[in-house]
């Protein structure tokens, strides 16, 4: 064992720029995430929210946990506002504040999917995140199109779970031509600070994807959030990459992918599941990483 | 002072007034006939005859979207649309309205689908009449130009606040060749002024725009939507006598067109009182005492001021470009309410007209003073409501 005293580096940023008191729920991933992506962007920032879990987690009015600059807006306009907040801002000379849409995956995937796709054709000089946690959880637990298969939620009930992928809203957006697009998770604090920060240094539409385990509409135990975060990406459900300008490059490689069971059963979502359904998303777990694999050989750097 | 006339339609109008506003940032989405507005204004932008930037994006509820997102930046924001433009902005409407942003749009009037009709009438910005915007209809090119400069400084002004709609009616005025005596840039320059609303969006003092705001706060805020718009008219009043005085140029909330003393009026909004005020010509000639009453304004509605205008006259036909199906078109609705409480009351009647883009004719204003003479000798058809030049 070395014994010699390692001086401890820290990467993360100590300012605390999001504060207690905001309302999310006990082990909320959202919440966790936002507290990264700002103190990797630090203060200088105009954020903006359509309807989703986080126009909650802020606070009601007169109220907001996050202490920057925000405009709440409807559903399906998260990119389109920021367009918007991006290019006003541009007009009246000011050249150095972060424009960040922040979206639920409902907001992104399904409602929202069309003004982030003019905004990423225009490649306004926007970062959107969207934080995925499966389903409308705000509105109480409904499926999205990012939903994953084999899911119960409130619209697809037990006896007819979700069935059918995923939609792969990262293809989509790389399809853009883009200059940045990251996953990442809030298992891995250092690598989605790192990319934050990587973001912020680029002009252009940056599409950051970040995976937010939801308790409630998982039903899961808070205390699990990030054990279950580091396991999506550990079980190869949510592997941690980077595309840059067209590159895609691995964040987190496991050597071996462990058994995406170890993932499921921790979720009351999946509970109802049985062997050949949980082979069934096994084979596709694979699937789609081999083919991820498959893209890193071909457009890696 | 002023430059010399030139032919323009009322896009075209439209378009050289925002390029002389030359806002900060344009967000828009094509719709006909709204398009020409966006296809010249394009052409200043490329020939950086403005400093806009210019936000092409993919659908109208993203240009009202980028519109807001910009004006809570702080910047001078401006979009145009029509039609099923507008009804696709719809939510968005509404926020500008409530957030307080100061937004000038251009909005073509076009019948909404369906069916299909891509020409005039006032079903579009009618459905937007409680969304809390200002809307300003226009006669004419000419109008449709002055309007941009005084809408501006009317949404911009600290006692209001608020969006407006500078209406003018599709392809009949924005496609029309009009003589228009524009401004000079420098003038335009000082009459709109610098921007004197700072965006809420700032680093150095972070705001929140629109929150989750619930039963402990909401009603309130709505009331002080409900207290900007009281301000509006005494703002306008200002405004159009300080246009006046500078431009020689006169605009009244509710212009009056020979009543001096006519006994009975036709009152109407836009193009078709063009029309209106040539057969009151021919009918004058004939020793017909009738007249005209054009509000410029309908929302907020100048109740008051429409009463005493119109308690002057024995009788009053009112044209509506729309319909309010199952109730009372909207200008006639709200000149109903607006003499509820009043003791003098002239015989009243509607007549929807011109929609979708039905010509609305001179022999068809000739049917309606025919109809105005009945009126006022008879009161027969006193409330009631009909179709104007249908089969």
């Amino acid at each position: 064992m070395n014994q010699e005293k390692k001086k401890l580096t820290i990467t993360i940023p100590e300012e605390e720029i999001m504060q207690a008191g905001h309302l999310a729920c006990q082990g909320c991933g959202a919440a966790i995430a936002m507290r990264y992506a700002l103190k990797a962007l630090g203060k200088d920032i105009i954020l903006d929210f359509p309807a989703c879990c986080w126009s909650v987690i802020d606070g009601p009015f007169p109220y907001s946990a996050t202490q920057v600059p925000l405009f709440h807006t409807a559903f399906e306009t998260a990119a389109a506002v920021a367009s918007g907040i991006t290019n006003g801002i541009q007009a009246i000379g000011n050249d150095h504040t972060t424009v960040m849409a922040w979206a639920g995956d409902g907001g992104t995937f399904d409602i929202g999917i069309q003004a982030l796709s003019g905004a990423a054709e225009r490649n306004d000089n926007l970062i959107y995140t969207v934080y995925d946690n499966e389903a409308y959880m705000n509105t109480g637990i409904q499926r999205s199109s990012a939903t994953p298969h084999g899911a119960w939620t409130t619209t697809t009930p037990v006896k007819h779970f979700k069935k059918g992928e995923k939609k792969d809203i990262d293809s989509i957006l790389v399809a853009h031509g883009i200059p940045y697009l990251a996953t990442t998770s809030i298992a891995y604090a250092e690598d989605m600070v790192k990319k934050y920060k990587r973001a912020k240094e680029i002009r252009g539409t940056k599409f950051m994807h970040v995976f937010a385990p939801c308790p409630t509409g998982w039903k899961s135990d808070p205390a699990m959030t990030v054990k279950l975060a580091k396991l999506a990406v550990e079980t190869g459900v949510f592997p941690l990459y980077e595309v840059v300008n067209g590159k895609y490059k691995l964040s987190i490689k496991p050597k071996e992918l462990k058994p995406v069971e170890e993932y499921l059963k921790l979720q009351g979502r999946f509970k109802h599941l049985q062997k050949d359904d949980i082979d069934y998303i096994q084979k596709k777990v694979i699937e789609k990483w081999e083919i991820l694999l498959k893209k890193v050989e071909m457009f890696g750097e | 002072m002023t430059t010399k006339y030139e032919a323009l339609t009322g896009a075209e109008a439209a378009a050289l007034a925002m390029k002389q506003i030359n806002p900060d940032v344009v967000a828009v989405y094509p719709i006909t006939p709204q398009t020409p507005i966006v296809m010249k204004f394009s052409e200043y932008v490329a020939n950086g005859e403005v400093d806009t930037e210019m936000v092409r994006v993919e659908s109208e509820h993203s240009a009202m979207s980028a519109t807001v997102g910009a004006a809570g930046a702080g910047a001078r924001a401006m979009t145009a649309t029509a039609a099923n433009g507008l009804a696709l902005m719809w939510e968005i409407v509404y926020i500008a309205a409530s957030t307080r942003l100061p937004i000038v749009m251009g909005l073509v009037n076009r019948a909404l689908s369906g069916p299909i009709n891509i020409h005039c009438d006032h079903s579009d910005s009618m459905g937007a009449r409680d969304s809390g915007w200002i809307q300003i209809y226009s006669e004419n090119a000419q109008e449709v130009y002055d309007n941009y400069f005084m809408a501006l400084r009317i949404a911009e002004h600290k006692d209001v606040l608020l969006p407006v709609m500078v209406c003018q009616d599709g392809f009949i005025t924005s496609h029309s060749v009009e003589n228009v005596l524009p401004l000079e840039d420098a003038q335009v320059k000082k009459f709109i002024g610098k921007k004197n609303f700072k965006g809420l969006l700032t680093s150095e003092k972070p705001y929140t725009i629109g929150p989750l705001d619930l039963q402990d706060y909401y009603m309130e805020h709505k009331m002080q939507q409900h207290d900007a718009m009281k301000h509006v008219i005494p703002v306008i009043e200002k405004i159009q006598k300080e246009y006046a005085e500078t431009f020689d140029r006169k605009y009244e909330i509710i212009e009056e067109y020979r009543t001096d003393d006519a006994d009975m009026v036709i009152v109407g909004m836009s193009s078709v009182m063009g029309t209106v005020k040539d057969v009151i010509d021919m009918m004058r000639e004939e020793g017909i005492k009738v007249g005209a009453v054009k509000p410029r304004l309908f929302r907020p509605f100048p109740a008051e001021k429409i009463k005493n205008v119109l308690s002057k006259f024995k009788a009053i036909i009112i044209l509506d470009r729309s319909d309010s199906f199952g109730s009372f078109p909207p200008l006639y609705g709200e000149i109903l309410a607006s003499f509820f409480a009043a003791e003098k009351k002239p015989y009243i009647k509607s007549f929807i007209h011109g929609l979708g883009g039905r010509d609305t004719n001179v022999e068809m204003i000739k049917e309606v003073i025919s109809e105005l003479q009945k009126l006022r000798d008879t009161g027969e058809s006193n409330f009631t409501i009909d179709y104007l030049g249908v089969r």
